[in-house]
């Protein structure tokens, strides 16, 4: 079972309810795609954690090879080639690692290398898996991290998988959700909340994964984003209050759940609230 | 020498395309000979890499100037090796920036910027 926790902006709470779901799962997996702000860690500070780099191919040219047919550079659908005086240029930044143009060349004249665009990190804390994608600083995509973060969960896949998504609606949000049983949506009390709540809601009707809010921030005055879920009969899932208590504990790094027992009860409930639309949508489906 | 100019429509009085990579022309103007030609700028659709694909028409061109409100690092990266000129545009019009590039008033672009690198495409 893969479940997704992902919202249209940082700061809404995917963190912290995907850190205290894995928690109260007991035996589970805890995935950390957002790469380019990875902070789950934080709060699990897992143990015994075994790192690995994660590459991209780029090609690479034989100037000696190279005859300047230009056949790679009219192929690049993304430019990221380019010949100027007898010599080709290569922009690795713009290259999507798609390996034609060492096909479309008919001297061999281009190979493909390895370049580090980050690493990932496994850990355990407790009775949960801790995996971690980090992406180095100025690399255009954290999407090979994801991929190779989410191939690795799934050698896991007995136990609830949790992911922490990237903010927002873009290409690594999608690579995150791709193969989930169920998208999290966390939702913030403001009309800026339901504006960033759209864009995931879209996104994940457009993926068509099953999905529910989570409505973070609670407070006793009205909240537009409750209001959305109601108009577009979107299942809420929970409610988290907006407190002091919490969010001292959260700033300092520790998972909520296990700290006070009234935190525990409302992330166990929307645990229950979330497995039991997760083979809801399973039923739906077959 | 033939000087390019990213325009937003096919006349010597267009104004001047704010973007490089994403104009739909570009003006190839032949100072000697008071020549244009308009060709047609097939990277403005592209994913990504525009400028690079632009800078690439430029260079094929034969242009050994460029004038343009901005550029990316990346049409600096293949402009550059191919020595052609990078020069500010200080008017509206392609007309006026000939004028002053033939004055000798253009000056040198002394800033890229980073670009948008392809981002939302991948």
């Amino acid at each position: 079972m893969r479940i997704a926790v992902l919202s249209g902006k940082g700061g809404t709470g995917k963190t912290l309810v995907t850190v205290n779901l894995a928690a109260v799962s007991k035996e589970s997996v805890y995935i950390d795609c957002d790469v380019e702000e990875p902070n789950g860690h934080l709060f699990f500070k897992p143990e015994g954690v075994h790192e690995e780099e994660v590459s991209v191919k780029i090609p690479e040219v034989d100037d000696e090879l190279c005859n300047g047919c230009r056949k790679c550079v009219d192929f690049c659908n993304f430019n990221a080639l380019a010949r100027i005086q007898n010599k080709l240029i290569i922009f690795d930044d713009v290259c999507h690692s798609c390996g034609g143009c060492v096909l479309v060349c008919p001297e061999k004249a281009l190979a493909e290398k390895e370049k580090v665009i980050g690493r990932i990190q496994k850990g355990v804390s407790d009775q949960v898996s801790i995996y971690t994608g980090i992406l180095n600083p100025g690399e255009a995509s954290g999407v090979p991290i994801v991929k190779k973060l989410l191939a690795e969960g799934d050698s896991e896949i007995a136990k609830p998988i949790f992911i922490d998504c990237p903010p927002g609606s873009a290409c690594i949000t999608m690579e995150s959700i791709k193969d989930a049983d169920y998208c999290i949506l966390v939702a913030e009390p403001t009309l800026f909340g339901v504006h960033n709540l759209n864009m995931v809601y879209e996104l994940v009707r457009l993926l068509e994964r099953p999905f529910g809010v989570v409505l973070n921030k609670c407070l006793e005055e009205e909240n537009p984003a409750e209001k959305f879920c109601l108009e577009k009969d979107i299942k809420i899932l929970g409610r988290i209050p907006f407190e002091n208590e919490l969010g001292i504990l959260n700033s300092d790094a520790e998972i909520v759940a296990n700290k006070s027992n009234r935190y525990r009860k409302i992330f166990s409930s929307l645990l229950d609230a979330v497995i039991k639309e997760v083979s809801h949508a399973a039923t739906s489906d077959s | 020498m033939k000087i390019a100019i990213p325009v937003d429509e096919k006349t010597l009085e267009s104004n001047v395309c704010l973007s490089f990579g994403r104009a739909p022309y570009f003006l190839i103007y032949d100072v000697e000979t008071k020549e244009s030609t308009f060709i047609d700028n097939s990277a403005a659709a592209s994913t990504g890499g525009a400028g690079i694909k632009a800078a690439q028409m430029i260079v094929d061109n034969k242009a050994g100037a460029l004038l343009t409100p901005r550029l990316g690092a990346n049409a600096a990266g293949v402009l550059e090796p191919a020595e052609v000129k990078i020069y500010k545009t200080t008017a509206a019009s392609a007309k006026e920036n000939i004028e002053a590039f033939a004055a000798g008033k253009l000056s040198l672009l002394d800033e890229t910027h980073a670009g948008f690198r392809g981002r939302g495409s991948n």
